[in-house]
């Protein structure tokens, strides 16, 4: 995983609650083996006039004009800002992986789903949670604004919009840590191989039922 | 000091280690593998050169991606014509395989919907950690069990270390007091919690269902609600352990045996929360109160009983939802005030992990004997959630119900429910189906969902829209609760 820099990125503004993980990578692109090329499909139903297909070249296909992702001054966008409950449904880890590819570092929103939230991190894109009224200012200044970039200092834990302003967000540390240092969480966790091993120990003891002989 | 939730006891006895970031390891004794979220995990090990840490937690078989049709799956993966998903469910043969894990393959009669499998065979057991790639895993909490949904890179760190990194959930508890009609069903009961609480009332939240109503329940229907406890945002569904639990998993393939099961039963009624425990939110519904339900828009959370209506976006408080009812009400080419039973389907889904267990093909069946779908319909099809499901219908003579009814009897797998094999809507197609999503696209490009109970998609089926079950004639009506 890369690490989290401070960075000024264009934010764009997708205006709709409850984003779920089929909007933003639908099913057909499961079937891929990697975890790479899912961006071009990324919000494929609602960026697209057509239904896509897995390995198709996209750059034939017909834009959706009304789509914000399609809209010329929204490119390049490295922000998402989006509504309550993004990434509520399944639990597709190709969905960050849609975002990552298409160059997403940041989701901004009132509020995320579990499932959603995990798996954003795993892949190094940070989420951020606001206030419902601070996400209605920012949709408005974003609006208002051709170019609107934002500030995002994860180091810090802030977000500096483009008239200084100064908004301080919370994340859990060990989440930022991992970003900040572009650390995987496997090699992590294998540090504490020998307390898992004592408690599998244990565990096995108090409950054989839970461990069966192989097949 | 007060007691303990079901979680609190669930996630203490995994606890491997608190770290003090607010992260924890838990351990994890069951891991299911399906063919969609794995490729990825097992290509991490192999470049990372690691190994699974513990074979025999792990258990395999494809669903997503298999054909349903008894032609194709009479082939085996040959059968599989997109190439596609051929590769994806070659992946998993190949994988499981290389490192020594069971797998049901796509011709095994145990093979299904992985969240029927477990369940079915005893691999989900009280008192397990179950994690899979695939959100519906709440549902083995069922069970008394902490399970939950994960992504792939937690797969993989699963695999390696056979922990998950988590922090601990909020508990909230959803009680179902009081006795259900007749002809209303777990679905139902599920849905109305969700219209309740909303797509996000329980994010951060292990939900753990109970009361009167719920309690009543077989383990199907207890599958069925905890199932649908990520449609209300929660990770985790729970319900605890009792006798009929208990009744359901004797003498199951990988439950244990003997001296053992005694000591593991004497466990397992532990699992159940302290008379002090404290929830941080108590919801409560009256089971009298929640009719057969239908889902009218793209969120589970927009539904209503079947003698409602559509609502008029225009009469909601929050600008935000006014917007997602309208967008809503475009998608599925309904109009405000229109009444559910005026709804018209095209196709009839039954099946998915949702409802594709023996007793849902068995409440279906109740309503279509005898029966003909309408002519209206241009596609009725069950499902069932396993190679044994369908077997175990076949043998009380439920698949021929459906045939002469005009619906299709096919192979078990995930199917229309999110539509990666060839089962899928067209656009604009209403769907009546017992699956748990109704988004945007989900059982096929512009498809419209109704979310429904196995009762209400049939009735459904043969009077062409929607209808109350409970009004069919008293000979046919479902007598859910008695199945």
């Amino acid at each position: 995983m890369k690490k989290f820099e401070r960075f000024e990125g264009v934010v764009a503004p997708l205006d709709r609650a409850n984003v779920d993980t089929d909007l933003i990578i639908p099913k057909q692109f499961l079937k891929s083996i990697k975890r790479t090329g899912f961006g071009v499909n990324l919000f494929d139903e609602l960026r697209y006039l057509d239904e896509g297909q897995p390995g198709q070249d996209c750059s034939q296909r017909p834009l959706n004009p009304d789509f914000v992702l399609n809209q010329p001054r929204f490119k390049g966008a490295e922000v998402l800002l989006a509504r309550r409950n993004f990434g509520c449904g399944s639990s597709r880890e190709h969905a960050p992986w849609a975002l990552e590819d298409f160059g997403f570092k940041v989701v901004i929103a009132p509020s995320f789903a579990d499932i959603f939230y995990n798996n954003s991190f795993k892949n190094g894109i940070l989420l951020i949670t606001f206030p419902e009224d601070v996400i209605d200012r920012l949709f408005a200044e974003v609006d208002a604004n051709e170019g609107y970039q934002l500030d995002v200092d994860l180091e810090n834990q802030r977000v500096i919009t483009p008239s200084g302003e100064i908004l301080e967000f919370e994340v859990d540390e060990f989440r930022k840590h991992c970003l900040l240092e572009g650390l995987d969480d496997i090699g992590l966790t294998l540090k504490d191989e020998d307390a898992i091993r004592a408690f599998e120990q244990k565990h096995k003891a108090a409950r054989p039922w839970l461990f069966r002989q192989s097949a | 000091m007060s007691g303990q939730t079901l979680y609190d006891k669930l996630w203490n006895q995994h606890l491997v280690k608190q770290r003090d970031d607010g992260t924890a390891l838990i351990y994890i004794d069951r891991q299911l593998l399906h063919e969609v979220t794995s490729p990825q995990a097992f290509e991490g090990l192999r470049l990372a050169n690691r190994k699974p840490w513990r074979l025999d937690a792990n258990l395999a078989t494809p669903d997503h991606n298999v054909p349903t049709t008894i032609k194709e799956r009479a082939e085996g993966n040959s059968g599989i014509k997109d190439p596609v998903s051929l590769i994806q469910v070659q992946t998993l043969d190949d994988n499981c395989l290389e490192y020594g894990i069971e797998e049901f393959k796509i011709n095994d009669p145990r093979q299904g919907i992985v969240h029927v499998v477990g369940p079915e065979q005893g691999a989900t057991l009280p008192g397990m950690t179950v994690v899979c790639g695939d959100s519906h895993t709440a549902t083995h909490g069922a069970f008394g069990a902490l399970a939950h949904g994960i992504g792939t890179s937690e797969v993989e760190h699963v695999m390696a270390t056979q922990c998950l990194l988590a922090q601990k959930m909020k508990n909230m508890q959803v009680r179902v007091e009081g006795e259900l009609g007749l002809g209303v069903t777990a679905k139902d009961v599920v849905l109305a919690i969700i219209g309740k609480i909303g797509t996000a009332g329980g994010t951060g939240y292990a939900i753990e269902f109970a009361g009167s109503a719920i309690a009543s329940l077989s383990m199907e229907g207890r599958m069925t609600v905890c199932n649908m406890a990520i449609e209300a945002g929660a990770r985790v569904g729970l319900i605890a352990v009792d006798d009929t639990t208990i009744d359901y998993l004797g003498k199951r393939p990988f439950a244990p045996t003997a001296e053992q099961w005694e000591a593991a039963v004497a466990d397992w009624r532990n699992l159940v929360s302290d008379d002090d425990a404290q929830f941080d939110k108590v919801v409560t519904l009256q089971a009298e109160e929640i009719e057969p339900q239908v889902s009218w828009g793209t969120s589970p959370e927009m539904v209503t009983g079947i003698s409602g209506q559509v609502p008029d976006p225009s009469a909601a408080l929050d600008e935000t939802v006014q917007r997602s009812h309208t967008r809503a009400l475009e998608y599925m080419g309904l109009h405000a005030n229109q009444k559910i039973t005026d709804i018209k389907l095209d196709k009839i889904f039954i099946g998915s992990c949702t409802n594709s267990r023996i007793e849902d093909l068995r409440e279906a069946a109740k309503v279509a004997k005898g029966k003909k779908v309408a002519d209206s319909i241009k596609l009725a099809m069950v499902v069932p959630g396993s190679g044994l499901v369908k077997r175990q219908a076949e043998a009380e003579g439920l698949d021929k119900i459906f045939i002469e009814a005009g619906f299709e009897w096919r192979e078990p797998g995930c199917s229309m429910c999110l539509a990666m094999n060839a089962d899928k809507l067209g656009a604009g197609e209403h769907c009546a189906s017992t699956s748990n999503r109704n988004f945007e696209g989900r059982q096929g490009y512009g498809g419209r969902t109704h979310l429904v109970s196995p009762a209400m998609a049939a009735a459904a089926a043969i009077a062409g829209h929607f209808v109350d079950v409970r009004s069919l004639p008293a000979n046919d009506a479902t007598h859910a609760q008695e199945a």
